[in-house]
């Protein structure tokens, strides 16, 4: 299409200036100006206290629980989100849509809410830590709680990224895989899971993205106590409290950076997800 | 392949009785332990002390409060994020232009920032100590530690979800039917009201309901800029959070449950919505004249 006749077409429809204008200007006012704030408000740190505030003992014991925690949560997720699209999409039981519907509860549930009730099902006297009491594992208050909330908030991710692909696997595949003289194990190993794995890691990724920046759900559960169950937005949310907005930003800094590159990383994941499959179904 | 096919297909074709067997327990264990669980618990806990403690912690002026703050933050930053969402789908959905992605990404950024830093960035920017404080100071305007700037938190963590759902199915659907409607002399805004909203409105409920679920249900953020004011500027979580930390457990989960209780609906109408959409979805696909005048287009 040679740029007049695109230029002409881009005139057939209404409003391009209009809309994305407008869009922008609300991106810019609501994201990009105050987001850019908090580099500029963190330039203002001298090295000296910025490197204290985001290599301090406290800081590093958050950062290896947060990243840890998440990425347990997230394997966890990986694991049973699979099973749980496998059995979505390919069997049948009794209350199937329920349960299909019932994943999504992670996204609809407010956070505190999701924080309180997993502390109190996981205390001492809770329906599921009166069980695990004897058998001498803690979780409220513990770092356990922590990867417990964070898997909590990560289930719907993997699921929902790989049971469309699932959904569209073509069964003919399978077919040539099982006269070929495949077991269902080999095609499921080698077939069908390396045409998933791209959604998989692509939800992998988003659950462990979510669970670094998680809060709500964290905070009753991990009672905060610094160095053993303090997460990075826990620590950032003390110096905000203690109106430390320097330090509070220094960290802040840091996770945006983790974030960005972990957006990054998704976008690609993603972009690969997108061509394998249309190179799979071509 | 439907089901019975699948019961009489060879074992090579599917897994054994057993192994399906195990999967189903498998993830329905998990299901059962991590949302079900949690699910009855919180109206288990509400409702420990009796109905008539339970309505009490709902009539609560402090609870009413809460509900009217919420509504407010809900109600300003769901309609501005839906003109958004829409406004946003109708330029990168129907038009070509450059650094496209990166606008993508850019409207993403809310959905991966913790919700923590959403709410330090704007103290940064309206508190006492940020950009515009002593500005605001002078003027007697109170933005962080008051209600504007937990409207702004809530928006912030709301933007993307209209525009996402919005725009791969705008995207989906062309712009052939809109095109068609401009050569036959309909005004543009004749085209969007009685074409392209018919065709996406079932979208445009499904993200609306997620944005609504999410705005009510925030509690970082919000929380960052709010300054716990009890009665002032405690949103619902925000409440749920305060009596959860005065002991008063019961009456934090009764809270609890009103906001269980809108994720539940938010969850209907969700399956509701997605079974229209993808009904609509498959058969938008087939105005084989509108398609010809597209091209003539």
């Amino acid at each position: 299409m040679s740029g007049k006749q695109r230029a002409k077409k881009l005139r057939v429809l209404p409003g391009f200036r209009l809309t994305l204008g407008y869009t922008l200007l609300y991106l810019s006012l609501i994201v990009i100006i105050p987001l850019a704030a908090t580099f500029v408000k963190s330039s203002e740190l001298s090295w000296a206290e910025f490197s204290q505030t985001v290599f301090s003992p406290q800081a590093l014991a958050a950062y290896r629980l947060s990243f840890g925690a998440s990425f347990f949560a997230a394997l966890v997720n990986l694991v049973f989100g699979l099973i749980v699209a496998w059995v979505l999409v390919r069997y049948n039981f009794f209350g199937k849509k329920i349960v299909d519907a019932l994943v999504d509860l992670p996204f609809a549930l407010p956070t505190a809410v999701a924080g309180i009730t997993l502390a109190t099902l996981y205390a001492p006297n809770g329906w599921i830590g009166e069980l695990l009491l004897p058998l001498g594992i803690k979780v409220s208050y513990t770092q356990l709680g922590v990867f417990v909330a964070l898997t909590f908030i990560g289930l719907p991710f993997v699921v929902r990224t790989v049971q469309p692909v699932l959904a569209d696997l073509d069964p003919e595949i399978e077919e040539a895989a099982a006269s070929l003289g495949a077991n269902r194990w080999q095609t499921f190993y080698r077939v069908i899971l390396p045409m998933l794995s791209p959604a998989a890691l692509t939800g992998f990724a988003l659950a462990f993205a979510r669970a670094l920046g998680e809060y709500g759900s964290v905070v009753f559960i991990s009672s905060n106590i610094p160095m053993k169950t303090q997460i990075v937005p826990l620590l950032i949310m003390n110096e905000v409290d203690s109106f430390q907005y320097a330090k509070a930003t220094a960290l802040a800094v840091v996770m945006l950076v983790i974030a960005f590159l972990l957006l990054f990383a998704i976008n690609l994941l993603q972009w690969w997800s997108n061509r394998h499959n249309a190179t799979e179904f071509a | 392949m439907t089901s019975e096919e699948k019961v009489n297909a060879p074992h090579r074709l599917s897994e054994s009785p057993f192994v399906r067997r195990l999967l189903n327990v498998v993830a329905l264990a998990f299901i059962a332990l991590f949302l079900v669980l949690p699910l009855i618990s919180v109206f288990a806990e509400g409702l420990q002390l009796g109905l008539g403690f339970y309505f009490q912690s709902l009539r609560d002026p402090l609870t009413l409060s809460a509900i009217k703050l919420t509504s407010i933050a809900a109600g300003i930053s769901v309609p501005l994020n839906c003109v958004f969402g829409v406004c946003a789908a109708w330029a990168i959905a129907k038009f070509d232009f450059r650094g496209k992605s990166i606008l993508l990404t850019l409207m993403d950024l809310p959905f991966s920032i913790s919700p923590v830093i959403a709410g330090l960035i704007y103290v940064l920017v309206f508190g006492a100590q940020g950009w515009f404080g002593p500005w605001l100071i002078a003027h007697h305007i109170r933005i962080i530690f008051a209600v504007p700037g937990i409207v702004l938190a809530t928006i912030f963590v709301t933007l993307p979800f209209v525009a996402r759902e919005l725009i791969p199915l705008m995207q989906a659907q062309g712009r052939g039917e809109e095109e068609a409607a401009r050569v036959l002399g309909a005004s543009g805004w004749q085209t969007f009201w009685r074409v392209t909203l018919p065709n996406i409105k079932w979208g445009l409920l499904y993200g609306v309901i997620l944005c609504n679920a999410r705005a009510m249900g925030e509690f970082g953020a919000v929380s960052v800029v709010s300054g716990k004011i009890r009665g002032l500027t405690n949103t619902l979580p925000l409440h749920v959070e305060a009596l959860y930390d005065d002991y008063n457990f019961t009456g934090a989960f009764a809270v609890a449950s009103l906001l269980t209780f809108l994720a539940l609906v938010t969850l209907v109408l969700k399956t509701l919505a997605e079974f229209r959409n993808r009904e609509l979805r498959g058969t938008a696909f087939t105005p084989v004249p509108l398609g010809k005048m597209g091209k003539i287009a």
